[in-house]
């Protein structure tokens, strides 16, 4: 093992970590402002209690996104010091941009949520879980824009004498035309996970023998405003993604055909494999389900559009790039990403995605009318639900990491240039062993913090304090406990 | 003025802001053995942060992606060279953010116990390494032509850093008891007081010793002029503390961190990371930088909305100005209510 091999391990572990919470916290803050505008808005107290029992497993969760975010700022100048060299002049605004503008405002804000409850008027208190959302949908955008200029790279030139890339236009970059696709793609799969936390965990709950009869109705509001929304996103997703596949197959041709495995180009009607059996090198294959034209559609809108293949690519590249692109560590010749990684990736993601859809449907068809099937069953497909969409996060983000390599910078520099030289073995080794081993154990404790909690459901209906209904002279409030202490 | 000095300058706000404020949440996350005489006074001390950590740890982020963009030479040299104390600080973050949220959330004793853990030694490690990071940065550090980095982690623990680290440990030790006092009621805002001033003169011997010593090594007039004035109000915030005016006692521990801080900036300046190897090999604020059109679409973004945040931050401290004493703290049923229902 030498350093790029550890780096790019703990590039991989710790951001696909980092990435288990963050659709979580983008879909459930905007799920809990809602929860709470309808509160305020009806003053039902479904919706206060809502809003608090999922307040409380958002703040579990919330709180290890933070943390493992830190590491995330860090960790390019640690591991990519010449990656960072290379493009800290295009890259680095974005990420000092997205902590000025979106940092600040989700952690600020949300302290005020937590410890506000009786300190600022409900108007306000919304707007705060509000803001957050917001927050985390800017902080999204930004992150995005730098990854996409990763994939895309726009709006810079390349100065030979300094040896970086360095900015020409900030717009440029901002709406890069991978960003632009990207971004509504991300964002409905944020909902969507979200969406399927809160009806995984409402609709187990309004199914659990022990939860009383009079909180049945409050979870199945839950699981009805839910499932509406991963239905939505579902349908968001699918649309978004579809235009990404085309700007995939303009600006990257080799990932889409690493998506298919297709070796070959083909020059109308590219079937899709929904699933193959074969070689490993798609030499032979033994067995697939194939839909005929759909890789066609994916990739240029037409049944009969043309797709590339990995072969006449790989030598397309090698007349564009050289034959060696990645010096030491890649075979010569080599623009070939992983196959096996890419197919099933990108199958993953959208198999347990729509999947996740598709599960959202049934229950809510299922729990119609108030209805409670006596099937466990029901109860275990409610609890895969957010694990579904979660994974099939985690798996887009494979695909498109994976599918651009050997490139960190697509086009620019390829991974085995941006490892820190200063960096040893020992030292990257510790780093990636410490990270994932305290990683492993910090999953364990939330995992049995939000078992712990959703288990015990929905706290009875107390009417919070209302300070915009104080009279001026509150005094006598200030002896009284804190609503909420840590 | 040059761009590049500008975002010195700035680069040198936002590790101010990061001390200033982060620098009392580590002292009371240090001073939580030492203070509180039981859960609840544990609890009353949390909660003074409680709201505003978060907040205040993002200055740092912010930093270091300031620091990325505008000097990427500077952000890549420095975090691969210091690259196991900065892992300690970042396992020392994650363990200590964490342990906020997490420590109430469970009854049992020991679970308490071990977030406390996390919290103190999530404090100490930071608060001490920090200084330790910035008194080499100062000093310089072996870095060769191509601006790496050729030295060790031992290399960095050499008596200037350990003495740097020492200092801003006991400096963040007496404000964050100055923040306790000011932020508390009942017995533990005496103790608090009390504890500041002991502390505080520890303190302020240390970092007068510390101060010498860098103006021995690359003082300058300027960075003289703001040791000095770090040492007043600290010696002011002490004698305020002693006579129990606890507003500004704070602001005098406050005022000196960013004294200090400039302190060190101005006598790094123009350098922003010295070579002990040659001084051809130093990164300075030009050879480090990024272009000049970066630079101005930067200083547009932070010229918009670094004021927004230093308001609305200011708002979530006046939001919570109010003393939080044990009555205030709700009994442990209530707060793990959710738990005990079923
Ligand atoms: C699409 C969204 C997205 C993506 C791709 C990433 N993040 Fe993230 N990040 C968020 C969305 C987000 C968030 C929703 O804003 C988080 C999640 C939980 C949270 O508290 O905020 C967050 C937290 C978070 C924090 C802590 C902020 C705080 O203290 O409040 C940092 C420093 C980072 N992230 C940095 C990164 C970096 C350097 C990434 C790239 C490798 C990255 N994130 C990928
Ligand atoms: C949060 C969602 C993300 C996930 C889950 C993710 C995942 C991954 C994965 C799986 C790899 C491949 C590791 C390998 O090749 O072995 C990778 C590589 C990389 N990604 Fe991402 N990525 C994410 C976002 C980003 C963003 C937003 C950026 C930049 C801003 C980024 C920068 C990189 C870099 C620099 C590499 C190169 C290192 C390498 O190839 O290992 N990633 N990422
Ligand atoms: C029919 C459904 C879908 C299609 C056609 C689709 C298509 C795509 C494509 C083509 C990419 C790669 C973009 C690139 O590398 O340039 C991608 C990435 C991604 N997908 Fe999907 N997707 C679908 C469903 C989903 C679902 C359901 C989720 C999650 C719940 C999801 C999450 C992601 C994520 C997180 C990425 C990586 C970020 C990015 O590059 O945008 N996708 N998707």
């Amino acid at each position: 093992m030498d350093v790029v091999d550890i780096a790019r391990w703990q590039f991989g572990i710790i951001t696909v970590y980092h990435f288990l919470f963050v659709p979580i916290t983008i879909g459930l803050s905007a799920i809990i402002a809602i929860f709470e505008t309808m509160w305020i808005r009806t003053n039902n107290p479904t919706y206060l209690r809502l809003t608090k029992f999922f307040g409380k497993l958002f703040l579990i969760n919330f709180a290890i996104g933070v943390v493992t975010g830190i590491v995330q700022e860090f960790q390019f100048g640690m591991n990519w010091s010449d990656y960072s060299r290379f493009v800290g002049d295009v890259f680095g605004s974005f990420l000092a941009i997205e902590g000025l503008l979106a940092f600040f405002m989700e952690s600020t804000f949300l302290g005020l949520w937590i410890f506000g409850w009786d300190k600022l008027p409900r108007w306000m208190h919304a707007g705060c879980m509000w803001l957050v959302h917001i927050g985390t949908l800017l902080s999204s955008y930004f992150i995005l824009a730098a990854n996409s200029w990763m994939q895309h790279p726009v709006g810079h030139s390349y100065n030979p004498e300094t040896g970086r890339a360095e900015l020409t236009d900030f717009w440029a970059v901002m709406f890069n035309k991978v960003q632009v696709v990207a971004f509504p793609h991300v964002v409905a799969a944020c909902y969507l996970t979200g969406g399927a936390f809160v009806l995984g965990v409402s609709a187990w709950l309004h199914l659990r023998r022990r939860t009383k009869d009079e909180d049945r109705p409050m979870y199945l509001t839950g699981v009805r405003i839910s499932a509406w929304i991963v239905l939505v996103a579902g349908l968001g997703t699918a649309i978004t993604g579809d235009f990404q596949g085309k700007v995939m197959t303009e600006v990257q041709p080799m990932k889409m055909a690493a998506a298919e495995g297709l070796y070959e180009t083909s020059d109308s009607c590219a079937p899709f494999s929904v699933f193959t059996v074969g070689t490993p090198d798609g030499k032979h294959e033994k067995f697939a389900v194939t839909v005929p034209c759909l890789l066609s559609f994916l990739g240029t809108g037409t049944f009969d559009g043309k797709v590339e293949g990995i072969n006449p690519l790989r030598e397309k590249y090698a007349a564009e790039y050289g034959t060696d692109p990645g010096a030491t560590y890649y075979h010569p010749s080599d623009y070939v990403p992983v196959i096996p990684v890419t197919y099933w990736s990108f199958r993953f993601m959208i198999g347990l995605g729509m999947g996740a859809a598709a599960g959202a449907a049934l229950l809510l068809w299922a729990l119609r009318g108030g209805r409670r099937p006596r099937s466990r069953w029901w109860s275990w497909l409610a609890l895969s639900l957010p694990f579904a969409a979660v994974f099939a996060n985690s798996f887009g983000w494979i695909f498109t990491e994976m599918g651009r390599q050997p490139w960190v910078v697509y086009g620019l520099m390829t991974v085995d240039n941006a490892v820190s030289p200063g960096v040893s073995v020992g030292e990257a080794l510790t780093s990636l062993l410490v990270l994932t081993s305290l990683y492993a154990v910090l999953a364990v404790i939330e995992f049995g913090l939000l078992i712990k909690y959703v288990k015990a459901g929905a706290e009875p209906f107390v009417e919070p304090p209302d300070p915009s209904l104080r009279s001026s002279g509150d005094s006598d409030d200030d002896d009284a406990p804190l609503t909420f202490a840590y | 003025m040059e761009l590049t000095t500008l975002w010195f300058i700035l680069i040198a706000v936002l590790w101010i802001g990061y001390f200033t404020l982060e620098g009392f949440d580590f002292g009371v996350g240090m001073l939580l053995p030492v203070l509180a005489k039981n859960d609840t006074e544990r609890r009353v001390m949390i909660n003074t942060i409680g709201p505003v950590w978060d907040g205040n740890e993002v200055w740092v982020l912010v930093a270091g992606g300031a620091t990325f963009a505008a000097f990427p030479e500077w952000y890549a040299t420095l975090f691969s060279g210091f690259y196991l104390p900065l892992l300690a600080i970042l396992v020392a973050l994650i363990v200590r953010g964490l342990a906020f949220e997490y420590r109430h959330k469970r009854p049992e004793a020991h679970w308490q116990a071990n977030w406390d853990r996390a919290i103190i030694y999530g404090s100490l490690v930071p608060a001490f390494l920090w200084g330790v990071a910035f008194a080499n940065i100062v000093r310089g550090v072996p870095i060769d032509e191509s601006f790496e980095f050729t030295g060790s982690t031992l290399t960095l623990l050499n008596p200037f850093g350990l003495l740097g680290g020492v200092v801003t440990t006991l400096l963040f030790l007496t404000h964050g008891a100055m923040f306790i006092a000011l932020k508390t009621d009942g017995d533990i805002r005496h103790r608090a007081r009390a504890l500041a001033v002991r502390l505080g003169a520890t303190a302020a011997v240390a970092a007068a010793a510390f101060m010498v010593w860098t103006q021995a090594i690359t003082g300058t007039t300027n960075s003289a002029v703001a040791f000095v004035l770090a040492g007043l109000t600290l010696v002011t915030g002490l004698v305020a503390a002693a006579r129990g005016r606890e507003g500004w006692a704070f602001t005098g521990t406050f005022v000196t961190i960013g004294f200090a801080v400039s302190g060190l900036f101005l006598a790094l300046f123009p350098d922003v990371m010295p070579s002990t190897t040659d001084a051809a090999n130093s990164l300075t604020a030009t050879n480090a930088a990024a272009t000049a059109y970066t630079l101005k679409v930067m200083t547009w973004v932070a010229l918009v909305f670094t004021p927004i945040v230093i308001g609305y931050q200011a708002w979530s401290y006046w939001i919570f100005r109010k003393r939080i004493a044990t009555h205030h703290i709700p009994t442990p049923e209530l707060a793990g209510q959710g738990a005990g229902q079923r």
